[in-house]
């Protein structure tokens, strides 16, 4: 790619709710700037008016400094409005609240291992097969049952996750093994996968492409390869995918290669 | 060896330890098992100092392969790593996650904290508050001992099967359950770390409460006897969740419980034949519990040094000394419940996540309170720039940038895209490493004379000033663009991934500055070892100071001072109306 | 040369202890947030599990209760030999301290013998979610089954039952009562263990109090009653401990 989306800053945005995290960070930032900037004048300005010299005493008497305190004061109360103004809504938006059903939100079970991310989906019945890790093996990487009617129409995937744009994303986080932690820079999307547990994520992707999952907790030796692709496609193109998909009851990697 | 070095810290005191004194002592009580608070205090400090140099060594490796992921090391480093490590001189990423695991751990626990609290709270506090040593000088010798088999211990991991601990220094379970035996050794390494923190933070304790000098009131110690105070304080009661911890890891891996392993874990498509039902977060809370005071331990006896070093060469008093020590007695408590604001991601509730992002924000008030107190200090002063007065003051907008930068990565909306990113490295790095390491170099540069009698050399100090101030910045800084680029801490290999791949040049930067940083320390080495020998002989209160260490001949002898000091006054009575000099010490009655 | 480190026998005017004193409380202090620290391990497990059984369906309860009365009546022998060197009285000392320490070891052996049989008995699990009790009569890493015996029943504890076969493809795992037998094992041993690692501890120091470090007692007596009462205070927290385990593991 020559004319990379990827730079010094921000990678970029494609879900519904990334903006309000990055406007969360660009305003923290400007704060930071301020006052950075404020204090290091004052600090600069000392280090030369009050360096030691011929003729210069140093004062006993301490500065009545009000400005410090009006600057702790603008410090809190402005801290105040960023938990409370920021962090909190976009958090809460973030965490407790999934989807509706009127959305009509596309679940998918995720299970990490060290070190590929599978993704299970439920097929044209919308229902998951019945899993087990004792079913779980090289051919099976997810542990379905495969003698569950539900399972014979799931897809599952090996580090390749496609999904429509424009419809809300249901990841269910689930881990074989150790500690992972599913991060989709594009989505602003950040979650530990917790091996013992379930957890979801939810997102709505606004543009199509190829971008990529990746790993945020090390997890082993290869870390760093455990990065899916993800492509995200028009609702039309995902539903024509769909079909293309053989329904072989969890047959561990389908070939979709055009 | 007496019950007093007994593990669970029985002490009864020294008598014996005073009885020797009168004779002459032989090189290995004098010099190696020592009980005088500054030959331990020297011992600490120099352990460390090696320690900080080798974790860091383990650091420029990394960023070797950091910068040169698909080249190969030059077949120097190719013979002495062996086929094991780095076969045909490419890095094996076991080894890499070795190296990062490990430089964590020597960094935090066998570096900074024994410098800080081991070296320069063991020779300067006992001092400063006027005692002949230690309340323990016995339990101190062994709290040194502790310590040093604990790092042998650690460093012997790097030569067992499957090499050290590679886990991180986190050591998150179920992978650090899973690991090689190095990680057994580091769990037993960390309990020798912590048994030898126990026992110097009992000692730290009951020497400031109990063998303060006549006159000297809580209110008139030196603010760095405060810091060292609660630091203490946060050693004795933080320490011992992590030892539970590691006593149930230890478990976990020898005995075949499953306190952090749930049930139907499948590794390498087989299932682990453990009884499951343990809950692997249950290790992130007994571990923060710990590390994250752990992080006021790394930075508040540097703040110590910081403010006697300004107080000193600004020739005036410290701005508003009692809400300085105020705010150092907050942060002490709130930093015990700030803990989860390292687990945000780990699918925490709102209410949950609501509590810990408010009492982080909480706990940046007093962090401001004292750099502000700090800098206004400056105000209407008569500043020297004297070698460790320079690093004191680079301290001040280091650790700016460090609490800064802390903000984003409290705010829990912020942290979802900056977590366990380079953000987050440059974050902590600028708290302890631009930060306090400019702390400790002030510190170094401040007590060298009163240690050895003689001064470290101006010109080789400000070389070694301005080269790590400007080549700690060019490995740390470029880190906050890699992170906002969104590349994750610990990889191997950033450019598998597009936004780690448009960052790779910074990575480059950020890898050179940190080999010439260390090219950087060479004055530094030259300045220490030459100036023993060498440097300029100098008098028993060099800087003009009036704090009680400056009272006793420089070195002290065993047993400190010749005459009992007697404290008079505040620590900081600097050009003070009408007095005949610029300073008015505490221990002379009329100045 | 200088002057001596103050307040080690004396308590400092302000603070009203001797410099041990205030260091055994310290110490005592890291201690409550060691066990501090597993307990609360031991309620977040018992509350995230399953099946999590009653401490007296598997531990034995009065084995325990023997111990909770040897361990108290250790800490009375222990104030009573303090109080003998205040009084001056040392063969009264030597007796009250030798019986805390063979109280001690009386303890250490009661538990070593309740230890034991967990190590003999064991429990299968089997694939299909079955698990059985018993003693295993023969595991041979060549052969690809293991003889189990199994328990009698509750309801016929007279009906003794055969060794059996059990092919391991058969079996998940199996497990003697040890530590890695479930999560309830797994802290009973560990916190009992640390307990005991902390008996042990005292016996080393009231064994040396009793013997060399005894020689005090004429040399400075003061100082020594300092020094028998830090051990008390350490005993007492030892003690405390236990009373707190016994009801926690035991009868809960």
């Amino acid at each position: 790619m020559d004319t990379s989306p990827y730079g010094w800053w921000f990678p970029p945005n494609i879900s519904m709710h990334g903006a309000g995290i990055d406007r969360i960070i660009d305003v923290v930032h400007w704060f930071m700037a301020v006052l950075f900037v404020g204090w290091g004048i004052f600090f600069v300005y000392c280090l030369i008016k009050f360096r030691a010299r011929p003729g210069h005493q140093a004062s006993y008497q301490l500065p009545k400094a009000k400005i410090s305190k009006v600057a702790e004061v603008g410090v809190l109360v402005f801290e105040v409005f960023l938990l409370v103004g920021l962090s909190m809504p976009v958090w809460s938006k973030y965490r407790n609240d999934p989807p509706k059903a009127e959305e009509n939100p596309m679940e998918i079970r995720v299970v990490a291992e060290q070190f590929a991310w599978n993704f299970h989906y439920p097929g044209a019945d919308g229902k998951f097969g019945r899993t087990h890790p004792r079913f779980m093996a090289a051919d099976n990487l997810i542990g379905l049952d495969r003698s569950d009617p539900l399972a014979a129409d799931d897809i599952a995937l090996n580090n390749k996750f496609y999904m429509p744009k424009d419809r809300p994303i249901v990841l269910r986080l689930t881990s074989k093994d150790v500690i992972h932690s599913i991060w989709i820079p594009v989505m602003r999307v950040k979650q530990d996968v917790i091996p013992g547990m379930e957890i979801p994520v939810w997102f709505t992707a606004t543009q199509t492409g190829h971008y990529q999952i990746g790993c945020a907790q090390l997890c082993g030796n290869n870390h760093f390869t455990m990065i899916s692709d993800l492509f995200v496609q028009e609702p039309e193109e995902f539903r024509q995918w769909q079909l293309e998909q053989k329904s072989s009851g969890g047959e561990e990697e389908e070939e979709e290669d055009a | 060896m007496s019950h007093d070095d007994h593990h669970h810290g029985h002490s009864h005191g020294s008598a014996h330890a005073h009885g020797d004194h009168h004779h002459e002592l032989g090189f290995w009580q004098k010099y190696v098992f020592s009980v005088d608070h500054k030959v331990i205090g020297i011992q600490y400090a120099v352990t460390a100092l090696v320690f900080l140099f080798f974790g860091f060594t383990l650091m420029m490796l990394m960023r070797y392969q950091l910068a040169y992921p698909k080249g190969t090391f030059p077949s120097f480093f190719a013979k002495i790593f062996g086929a094991a490590n780095m076969p045909g001189g490419t890095m094996l990423p076991e080894f890499y996650n070795q190296l990062g695991a490990m430089h964590g751990t020597i960094m935090v626990f066998l570096g900074v904290v024994p410098l800080a609290v081991g070296g320069f709270g063991n020779f300067v506090l006992p001092l400063q508050i006027g005692a002949p040593d230690m309340a323990f000088p016995r339990l101190n010798m062994a709290s040194y001992w502790v310590f040093f088999v604990g790092g042998v211990v650690m460093l012997f991991s790097f030569f067992v099967t499957g090499g050290a601990a590679q886990s991180g220094w986190t050591s998150y379970p179920p992978l650090s359950n899973i690991a090689p035996f190095g990680q057994t050794l580091w769990l037993i390494g960390m309990v020798f770390l912590i048994t030898s923190s126990l026992l110097g933070s009992v000692n730290f304790i009951v020497t400031t409460v109990q063998l303060r000098a006549e006159g000297l009131s809580f209110f008139r110690l030196p603010f760095f006897v405060w810091a060292q105070f609660v630091t203490a304080f946060l050693l004795l009661l933080a320490f011992p969740p992590l030892e539970a911890a590691g006593v149930l890891q230890l478990m976990d891996r020898v005995a075949g419980t499953s306190f952090f392993m749930p049930e139907g874990l499948v590794v390498g498509n087989r299932m682990v034949e453990v009884a499951g039902e343990g809950n692997p977060l249950l290790w992130q809370h007994l571990f923060w519990f710990l590390a994250h005071p752990e992080v006021y331990v790394l930075i508040l006896p540097a703040m110590g040094i910081v403010g006697e070093v300004i107080a000193i060469n600004t020739r005036k008093p410290l701005w508003g000394y009692r809400l300085v020590v105020y705010s150092v007695i907050f942060l002490g408590f709130m930093s015990f419940i700030v803990w989860a604001h390292h687990m945000f991601m780990t699918g925490m509730g709102t209410t949950m996540s609501a509590f810990f992002q408010t009492t982080t924000m909480i706990i940046s008030i007093p962090s401001v309170i004292i750099l502000t107190a700090f800098v206004i200090s400056l105000f209407g002063a008569s500043i020297r720039y004297t070698v460790p007065m320079m690093f004191a003051l680079a301290f001040l907008p280091m650790f700016a940038i460090g609490g800064l930068t802390g903000l984003p990565l409290g705010l829990t909306a912020a942290d979802i895209h900056l977590h366990d990113t380079y953000y987050v490295i440059g974050h902590f790095h600028y708290v302890v490493a631009p930060g306090t390491l400019m702390g400790l170099f002030a510190g170094v540069y401040h007590w060298f004379p009163k240690a050895t009698g003689r001064k470290m050399n101006d010109m080789l100090g400000k070389l070694h000033f301005w080269g790590t101030l400007i080549f700690l910045n060019g490995a740390f800084l470029p880190m906050f663009w890699i992170g906002m680029a969104g590349v994750s801490r610990r990889l191997y290999d950033q450019t598998k991934y597009f936004h780690g791949d448009a960052v790779q040049d910074l990575t480059v930067l950020s890898s050179w500055s940190v080999w010439l940083l260390g090219i950087a320390q060479i004055p530094f080495i030259i300045n220490f070892f030459a100036s023993m020998r060498v440097g300029k002989k100098v008098s028993d209160n060099p800087w003009a100071a009036t704090t009680l260490e400056w009272a006793a001949p420089s070195p002290p002898p065993h047993g400190n001072f010749a005459v009992v000091p007697v404290v008079y006054r505040g620590p900081y009575e600097y050009s003070v109306p009408g007095a005949a000099s610029d300073f008015s010490p505490q221990f002379v009655a009329k100045a | 040369m200088s002057a001596e480190i103050k307040y080690i026998t004396e308590p400092h005017p302000i603070t009203g202890v001797s410099n041990a004193k205030l260091g055994i409380w310290l110490f005592l202090a890291s201690e409550v947030m060691l066990f501090g620290a597993l307990f609360s391990t031991y309620i977040l497990l018992r509350v995230g599990s399953n099946h999590w059984p009653h401490g007296w369906e598997e531990l034995n309860v009065p084995l325990a209760t023997i111990n909770t009365v040897v361990l108290i009546a250790s800490s009375v022998t222990m104030v009573m030999a303090w109080a003998s060197v205040k009084l001056n009285q040392f063969g009264k000392f030597r007796m009250y301290l030798g019986l805390t320490v063979l109280l001690a070891l009386t303890f250490l052996v009661i538990k070593f013998f309740e230890y034991r049989p967990k190590f003999d008995h064991h429990q299968v699990w089997l694939h299909d979610g079955t698990s059985m009790r018993g003693h295993l009569t023969e595991d041979d890493d060549e052969q690809d089954y293991i003889l189990f015996t199994r328990d009698a029943d509750k309801e016929h504890p007279d009906v003794h039952h055969e060794a059996e076969k059990i092919e391991r493809e058969r079996i998940f795992r199996h497990s003697s009562f040890g530590p890695g037998h479930s999560n309830f094992f797994g802290t009973y041993f560990t916190m009992t263990g640390l307990h005991g690692l902390h008996i042990i501890g005292g016996v080393i120091v009231n064994t040396w109090l009793l013997f060399p470090g005894a020689v005090m007692f004429r040399t400075n007596r003061e100082r020594f009653a300092g020094r028998i009462e830090c051990a008390g205070l350490y005993w007492h927290f030892v003690d405390l401990v236990w009373i707190f385990l016994f009801p926690s593991l035991y009868l809960l």
